[in-house]
């Protein structure tokens, strides 16, 4: 973990709800895909936990650089946060949770992300695919005008398919639907999942439990500090209690208890 | 002008009044892999039970204005794994008197806890222990013994019996006469009182008309509770004659002193710690300057008239 002052370089709207921040400063704690920032708000006590969804580096050593998130308008903070201009100077902490594991990914990795929890899925496509390894990528969305980052995906060589709740785009339902319509679904070797707990339940019935394929998902809890203190986040696991701050918030399927 | 920070707490000397407080802290390792711990006054470790314990549902955590609720709900390992996995880690990482921050359901449990802690090998890292009495987080114990003179004073004089070390007992704020509960403490043998523990408070999610916290109330922390604060510690150190310390919504070494001259023999600082994980090393780094700027010499001379 890293404090840092982050410049604002970039505060883009993707779509009606969802904005995409890019911003300058340290990188050096940013390592795993799954990580995620905490940044602090003028006029808010609490920090806002963000997941990385890409980082470049803009010196030789990997340190300086710009990070790239994604986030929906839920509240009042990420309602101030959209209204950002660029210059804006921000207080935050990078290099929190432990993040995606991609050894484990092997020759064919499935990922799957549920609207505001593709983010981090993007960094792990873009690493697996700087190791020659091509994820075939399923995202789901309310509707076809939330839609965001599927050319990004195909970009990075990524097979995408989509699903939308209302049928408006790609198939109609949940990501698990997009899974059941995709070919050779017993090939894949590991699969990275993202997404609101609904889903995230659901890509462990059927993936996990229906189709045999062993993953790493990634949970969503409200926090207090976001590395590891306060113990406001810990949820129960197989291997007891964990924060989802600090020892996740990416878990593996093994480990999971559902409550 | 040289100043000096250093206090003196229940005949400890401390370099500076600064003490993380429970549960913002845990037990000391996170911190220490950040800066060295050792410039702290002492820190007090998370509060510890009888058995292990996993804490409330979540969420347990909600944001306020200049604040937070939180209700985790004493989350520990238990006194056992605190004193063989615990106590030798911090051990490594500080080297000064802890203040070990004691929680329980019964009378018999803080006993036991205090007891176990004392006749451990780790004893000699222990300063003080801080009988938590005030936790609001808990059903059927914590902060039921801190809202009654008569079972304060019970859990005291138990608690007395079972160790040597210095007993600082830790009150709740959710009470009509802090002034009672404290002079029951002091009468029972008490060498101190901290205060104070979270205020009882609730939020509700417009979306879905229910409260945000899984435990429906939790504790409200951080700059908002200040005032109240400060209050209490003004009423009860006016009223005792052992030292408080004084803790709610500390964050900034000018907010140090405040707390020092409504009589605080040192603070604790709680909330401040999860939004800046620096936050007391920074408060002690820059207390020195605001010392100067108000023309203080002796931190442990500030309090008011």
């Amino acid at each position: 973990m890293k404090q840092g002052i982050f410049t604002v370089v970039e505060n883009t709207k993707l779509t009606p709800t969802t904005w995409r921040m890019r911003l300058e400063g340290d990188v050096s704690e940013v390592a795993a895909p799954g990580q995620f920032i905490n940044i602090s708000l003028e006029g808010h006590f609490l920090r806002r936990p963000i997941s990385v969804c890409d980082v470049e580096y803009t010196d030789q050593f990997n340190r300086e650089g710009i990070l790239t998130i994604i986030y929906k308008v839920l509240g009042q903070g990420t309602e101030e946060m959209s209204s950002l201009e660029n210059g804006k100077l921000l207080d935050v902490l990078t290099g929190l949770g432990n993040g995606y594991d991609l050894k484990d990914a092997g020759e064919r990795p499935l990922l799957i992300g549920g609207g505001v929890g593709i983010p981090p899925l993007y960094l792990a496509a873009r690493r697996l695919a700087d190791r020659g390894v091509c994820s075939t990528v399923i995202l789901g969305f309310n509707s076809a005008d939330e839609v965001y980052y599927v050319d990004e995906f195909r970009e990075l060589g990524c097979e995408v398919f989509t699903a939308t709740a209302d049928g408006s785009e790609g198939v109609k339902g949940f990501v698990t639907d997009a899974f059941a319509s995709v070919p050779d679904r017993s090939g894949f070797t590991h699969f990275y999942t993202c997404g609101p707990e609904p889903m995230l339940r659901a890509v462990y019935r059927e993936v996990y439990e229906g189709a045999g394929i062993k993953g790493q998902m990634s949970f969503e809890e409200r926090m207090g500090c976001g590395f590891g203190a306060c113990m406001g986040c810990s949820i129960r696991t197989k291997d007891g209690s964990k924060r989802v701050c600090k020892d996740g918030p990416v878990l593996r399927t093994e480990e999971i208890v559902w409550e | 002008m040289g100043v000096d920070t250093g206090v003196t707490l229940c005949g400890i000397a401390l370099d500076n009044p600064v003490i993380p407080a429970s549960g913002t802290f845990g037990y000391g390792y996170e911190f220490a892999e950040l800066y060295d711990i050792d410039c702290l006054g002492s820190f007090s470790f998370k509060g510890t039970t009888l058995e292990p314990r996993l804490g409330n549902d979540t969420p347990r955590i909600a944001e306020c204005p200049s604040g937070m609720l939180n209700s985790v709900g004493l989350q520990n390992p238990g006194v056992d794994a605190v004193i063989e996995r615990e106590l030798p880690r911090l051990r490594e990482v500080f080297h000064k008197p802890v203040m070990a921050n004691v929680s329980g359901f019964s009378v018999d449990e803080y006993c036991e806890v205090t007891r176990r802690l004392s006749e451990s090998g780790a004893s000699d890292q222990i300063g003080w222990f801080e009988i938590n009495i005030s936790c609001p987080n808990v059903h059927g114990g914590g902060m039921s013994f801190g809202t009654d003179p008569c079972m304060a004073s019970d859990v005291v004089k138990a608690v007395r019996k079972v160790t040597d070390k210095a007993l600082i007992i830790k009150l709740s704020p959710n009470v009509t006469d802090i002034v009672a509960i404290a002079k029951a403490c002091e009468d029972a043998g008490a060498d101190g009182i901290s205060l104070i523990n979270t205020v009882m408070g609730m939020r509700f999610d417009l979306r879905t008309g229910k409260p945000v916290l899984a435990n429906v109330t939790g504790g409200l922390s951080g700059p908002a509770v200040l005032p109240l604060a400060l209050r209490m510690v003004y009423q009860v150190s006016n009223a005792v004659a052992i030292p408080v310390v004084g803790m709610g919504g500390i964050s900034s070494a000018e907010d140090v002193i405040e707390m020092m001259i409504a009589g605080a023999s040192a603070v604790e600082i709680g909330a401040a710690n999860l939004v800046n994980p620096y936050a007391c090393r920074d408060i002690i780094n820059k207390l020195p300057e605001v010392m100067q700027k108000y023309g203080i010499e002796r931190l442990s001379e500030v309090r008011h008239g």
